[in-house]
């Protein structure tokens, strides 16, 4: 095994993605919500770019390139919206908005 | 190739490190700093992948950009600086198991997908490359067959620029 492998960089990427799902559901604070997205997002990036490498393609640097103007995009609305949130009710504890559970 | 596997695991332990302080720590200011660290591990990644342009674009916009909003949103949100033990919700344990599990269904559909020995990502990936860099050929693709998808972007941005004010602003 001296060889850099597809694999490794995957596991990483999956590594990354349960890290970021488990900030999701485990954080109150929505900001460290927001947070956790941005690491799904970038476990999503590494396995676009291992496939490309892989395949000897440069789709997925581009389609990298777009995840993170999106990226970039979400955590600016995100963010808008988490203040208008805190301008209102003075917290951004997530477990604070029930209004609309059933 | 040693030397790329050697540096590959180090930066990988940095990322677990840090990707776990981020969803762990109690404290806002200090998962904003560990998640730069995870930010510039992932571009060092990109760089052993010969991205480099995707490297140096992650650093700029995320770690320029991003970071710094959200350290902007904690401020404006009065986060508490210190330790604050309410950051971590009571059913924490219950996003542990389904993170756990969803990683034991990904790794096993990985390992028997891929295998250890299979598929090695190339020696020297440099893709036919115009200058002998990849951005040259990146910036090609990105205008020429990728133009739509770029354009739509643009706007995507304007858009969430304009959502984002406003949202934002005090009326």
């Amino acid at each position: 095994m001296d060889d850099l492998l597809l694999n490794q960089f995957l596991l990483l990427g999956a590594v990354l993605f349960c890290l970021g799902v488990y900030g999701v559901i485990a954080r109150r604070n929505a900001v460290l919500v927001l947070m956790s997205i941005e690491l799904i997002l970038n476990a999503v990036n590494i396995n676009l770019i291992a496939f490309g490498a892989m395949h000897g393609s440069v789709a997925g640097s581009v389609f990298a390139l777009f995840v993170i103007a999106i990226a970039a995009a979400e955590v600016g609305v995100g963010l808008a919206i988490v203040l208008l949130i805190y301008r209102n009710r003075r917290s951004v504890d997530l477990d604070d908005m029930a209004e609309m559970k059933g | 190739m040693v030397a790329q596997n050697i540096f590959f695991f180090v930066i990988a332990a940095a990322i677990v490190y840090s990707g776990l302080r981020v969803v762990t720590s109690p404290n806002v200011v200090h998962a904003a700093l560990h998640l730069v660290v995870v930010l510039a591990a992932v571009a060092a990644q990109y760089i052993l992948l010969a991205a480099e342009f995707v490297a140096a674009t992650q650093v700029l916009v995320y770690i320029g950009a991003i970071v710094v909003l959200f350290l902007f949103g904690i401020m404006l949100t009065r986060a508490k600086i210190g330790r604050d033990q309410d950051l971590t919700h009571q059913g924490w344990i219950g996003g542990a198991v389904t993170a756990l599990v969803l990683f034991g269904v990904m790794a096993y559909a990985l390992l028997d997908e891929y295998g250890w020995s299979e598929t090695p990502v190339p020696a020297d990936p440099r893709i036919a490359s115009v200058n002998g860099s990849n951005t040259a050929t990146v910036s090609d693709s990105i205008f020429s067959a990728y133009l739509v998808p770029f354009e739509a972007v643009s706007v995507l941005l304007l858009a969430a620029l304009v959502g984002a004010i406003v949202l934002a602003r005090k009326d």
